[in-house]
C-alpha cells in the first residue's frame, strides 16, 4: 500500500456545528479581550482568538486542531511528514540505516540497538514521563539501499508501531526528499495516554521537529539556539519567552 | 553590559544585562563599536510585529571587533573588525548557497512560529522578535553572533564605522529594492518613503541605471535629502501623488514603484481610518498597507512593484484588480545582505554612494530611548540615528574597552 492510498483512507475530522459555534464564540471572546490588553498579552490572546475563529470558520474541530492527531479508519494513529535535506540519498540512507543514529534527532528515543549480524532486528528504548521508559523490539521489513527502509515492532510491544522512510532525489541540486510515515496501533481504551507517553502530546509536531533536527544536524552540525543568551528577563518573564521558543503557540 | 531592551509597547529602556557568551562552537562575540536604530525597530517597539517578549535586547544593525570565537570558527579571528549582516546565514543550506540568505533554512531556532503565521520560516534575525528566532540584538556593548564564518564580514581599516555600518541592513536593503525594480536604462522609478531605505533606494536606482527617480514623503528634511541624492520629490500632504506621478511621467506612470514604507503607513481618508482601527486589535488587520495600495495604483502598465517595506501579517483592500489587470510584477523580500556586500563596499570606496549622508543623530547607547522617540516622531529632523555603546551618557566620549 502506498502512502497516498493511506492518506486517502484517513477518516474525516470535520467538527460538528455545535463545535464550531462554541469555538467561534470563544474566539470572538478572546479577540474582544485582546483589544483591551496592551502589549504581548493582547497580541497573544488576539492571535489565539484569530486561530480559533479561523478553525471554526473552516470547520476544523478544536481537538484535532490542537493536537493534530490523525486517525485511520481502524483507529490507528498515522503521522506523515517530509523534509528536504541537502545531502545525497545514499548518504542519508546510510545514516538512517545505522539505526543507532536515530536517537540523535528523534527526541523521544533514548537508544536503538541493533541485535544481530545484518542489523535487521533492533531493540528500541523510548523516554516516557517521570523518568520511565518504554522498550520494544523491531525488525526491518524492507531495505532498498538509497531508496527506502521500512520497519515494524515485534509481538509484545506496548504500542505496536511501524514506520517507513523513503529517500527521493530532489530537483535542481536541492538534495534528497525524505518521506516518513509512522503508524501506531494503541491498545483499545488507553489510546491517548499511551501514545502521549511515546511521542509527546502532538505526534505530528514531534515528528516535524525531529526531521528538522535531523536536517540541521546533518547540514550544519548542530541546532541553532538562543537558550542561555543575554536578556533583561528574570523569573516568570523567562517563561513567556520560553512559550514562544518552545513552539507552543499554534 | 548595557543594552537596549524592549519592556513592552513603546517602552524602550537601557538596562544592565549579563555579557553574552559563546553557546555554540560556531559563535563569535563582538564588542559593538557602532549600532543604529532602524525603521523596523519602530514596528517592534510599537508592538506590531508579534512575538516580542519584554526583556528582549533589540538591534539588528551593528558592527564591532571580534573579541572571542568558538572552537569551530576558522575564518574569523579575534581582533577582526566586522559588520554583522542582519539576516543570519547558516552558509550551507540550499538557500544560502543560492545567495538567498534571508531565507536560510537553518538559522531560526524557533521556526514553528513563523510557519504558523507565514507557511514557511525565513532566516533568523538579530533583535527582531521571536518569530525570527528571538536572538538578542546588537544595541548593546557586546553581542553574540552565530555561524560566524558564514556571516561576519571583515571591513577595510581605511573606512570609518559610519561609512560601513549601514552595510548591515539599510544600504543593501535600498539596493536590493532598487534591483527588484528591474530597472532598464531610461526608466523612471518612484519611491514611497524617504527614510533611510528609500534614500538608499534613490542612490541605488541611479547606480543601476534609472534616468529619473521620484521620492515621495511628507517631511521636508527627508525630501531635501532625497533631492541631494538626485531625486525629484513629491510631498503627499501638499499634492495628489497619483496625479502628480502621472503628470511627471507623461501619463504613463513610473516604470517601477518601490514601497519603502511598510506596515505603518500614514494615510488619510476612510480606508486609512479603517486600517488604523483594525490594526489596533492586532488581529482584524496587522498592517496599514496604504503605501502598497498607492504603489500598485501608480505603477505603469506592465511595470514592477518592489517592496522592501516590512510587513508582518494580514492586510486588507489590496487592489488586486489593478495589480492583475495592469500586468504588474511584485518583487519582495527581506534583504539577502551577504550577496551585496562586495559590490556595495566597492561603491562606497569609489565614492559612488555616500552612506554617511543620512546620519542626522549620533547618541550614546544610554540615549537610545530618546533616539527611538525622535526617530518615530521625526522630531528634530531625525532621519537616521546611530548609537555609540561606549560613549559616556553625559560627555559622549568613548570610554575604554572592557579589560
Ligand atoms: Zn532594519
Ligand atoms: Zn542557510
Amino acid at each position: 500500500m502506498t502512502t497516498h492510498d493511506q492518506a486517502r483512507r484517513d477518516s474525516p475530522q470535520n467538527s460538528s456545528p455545535a463545535d464550531r459555534l462554541l469555538f467561534g464564540g470563544l474566539a470572538v471572546g478572546l479577540i474582544a479581550l485582546s483589544v483591551r490588553q496592551r502589549g504581548s498579552v493582547g497580541v497573544f490572546l488576539g492571535a489565539g482568538g484569530a486561530l480559533l475563529l479561523a478553525g471554526a470558520a473552516m470547520g476544523e474541530g478544536l481537538g484535532p486542531a490542537l493536537t493534530h492527531v490523525r486517525r485511520t479508519e481502524d483507529d490507528h494513529i498515522r503521522v506523515q511528514k517530509a523534509i528536504t535535506i541537502g545531502m545525497s540519498a545514499d548518504d542519508l540512507y546510510s545514516f538512517w540505516r545505522h539505526l543507532e543514529n536515530l536517537p540523535r534527532f528523534m527526541q523521544h528515543l533514548d537508544s536503538v540497538t541493533t541485535q544481530d549480524g545484518d542489523g535487521r532486528r533492533s531493540h528500541w528504548v523510548a523516554r516516557a514521563p517521570a523518568g520511565t521508559h518504554v522498550a520494544w523490539d523491531a525488525e526491518i521489513t524492507a531495505d532498498e539501499p538509497g531508496r527506502r527502509i521500512a520497519w515494524r515492532s515485534l509481538a509484545g510491544a506496548t504500542v505496536p508501531n511501524e514506520g517507513e522512510v523513503e529517500f527521493r532525489p530532489a530537483p535542481q541540486g536541492r538534495g534528497t526528499e525524505l518521506h516518513v510515515s509512522l503508524t501506531y496501533r494503541p491498545p483499545g481504551g488507553s489510546l491517548g495516554a499511551t501514545v502521549a507517553r511515546l511521542l509527546g502530546e502532538d505526534p505530528e509536531m514531534q515528528v516535524a521537529q525531529d526531521l528538522r533536527r535531523l536536517k540541521r544536524v546533518l547540514e550544519v552540525g548542530h541546532e541553532p539556539t538562543t537558550e542561555g543568551q543575554s536578556s533583561a528577563r528574570k523569573g516568570p518573564a523567562k517563561a513567556e519567552a520560553k512559550m514562544y521558543d518552545n513552539r507552543r503557540t499554534s | 553590559m548595557k543594552a537596549v531592551v524592549w519592556q513592552g509597547v513603546n517602552r524602550m529602556r537601557v538596562e544592565t544585562v549579563p555579557d553574552p557568551e559563546i553557546l555554540r562552537p560556531t559563535d563569535a562575540i563582538v564588542r559593538v563599536s557602532a549600532t543604529a536604530i532602524c525603521g523596523s525597530d519602530l514596528h517592534l517597539m510599537d508592538g506590531y510585529v508579534p512575538s516580542m517578549v519584554h526583556g528582549d535586547i533589540l538591534g539588528h544593525e551593528f558592527m564591532g571587533e571580534v573579541v572571542e570565537v568558538g572552537p569551530e570558527v576558522r575564518r574569523v579571528k579575534v581582533g577582526d573588525r566586522v559588520i554583522v549582516p542582519f539576516p543570519i546565514s547558516c552558509g550551507v543550506c540550499w538557500y544560502c548557497k543560492q545567495g538567498l540568505t534571508s531565507l536560510c533554512d537553518n538559522s531560526n531556532p524557533n521556526p514553528a512560529l513563523a510557519e504558523t503565521m507565514w507557511g514557511h520560516a525565513p532566516a533568523g534575525i538579530y533583535g527582531y522578535s521571536h518569530i525570527t528566532g528571538g536572538y538578542a540584538g546588537g544595541q548593546a556593548q557586546f553581542a553574540r553572533t552565530v555561524f560566524a564564518d558564514a556571516n561576519l564580514y571583515t571591513v577595510p581599516d581605511d573606512l570609518t564605522d559610519e561609512q560601513v555600518l549601514f552595510l548591515t541592513d539599510v544600504l543593501p536593503t535600498g539596493y536590493m529594492a532598487a534591483e527588484n525594480c528591474q530597472i532598464e536604462g531610461g526608466d523612471v522609478v518612484a519611491i514611497f518613503g524617504a527614510g533611510p531605505v528609500g534614500l538608499f533606494g534613490v542612490a541605488s536606482a541611479f547606480v543601476l541605471g534609472a534616468e529619473r527617480v521620484i521620492s515621495i514623503d511628507r517631511f521636508p528634511e527627508r525630501l531635501e535629502m532625497a533631492r541631494a541624492y538626485g531625486a525629484e520629490t513629491i510631498n503627499y500632504e501638499e499634492e495628489n501623488v497619483f496625479e502628480r506621478l502621472k503628470e511627471l511621467t507623461g501619463g504613463r506612470g513610473p516604470d517601477s514603484v518601490m514601497d519603502a514604507v511598510g506596515l505603518e503607513a500614514q494615510a488619510h481618508g476612510l480606508l486609512g481610518v479603517a486600517d488604523a482601527v483594525k490594526q489596533t486589535t492586532r488581529v482584524l488587520e496587522t498592517e496599514r498597507p496604504h503605501a502598497l495600495r498607492a504603489a500598485i495604483m501608480a505603477c505603469r502598465k506592465g511595470g514592477t512593484v518592489s517592496v522592501p517595506g516590512v510587513y508582518g501579517g494580514l492586510a486588507d483592500k489590496i487592489p488586486l484588480g489593478a495589480f492583475m489587470n495592469k500586468g504588474l510584477t511584485l518583487k519582495t523580500g527581506q534583504t539577502h545582505v551577504h550577496r551585496y556586500l562586495d559590490t556595495l563596499l566597492g561603491h562606497i570606496q569609489h565614492g559612488r554612494i555616500d552612506p554617511t549622508r543620512i546620519i542626522t543623530h549620533r547618541l550614546s547607547l544610554e540615549d537610545a530611548p530618546h533616539g527611538y522617540h525622535i526617530f518615530k516622531h521625526k522630531h528634530d529632523g531625525c532621519i537616521k540615528c546611530i548609537l555609540d555603546p561606549w560613549a559616556d551618557h553625559s560627555t559622549h566620549q568613548p570610554s575604554p574597552p572592557r579589560p
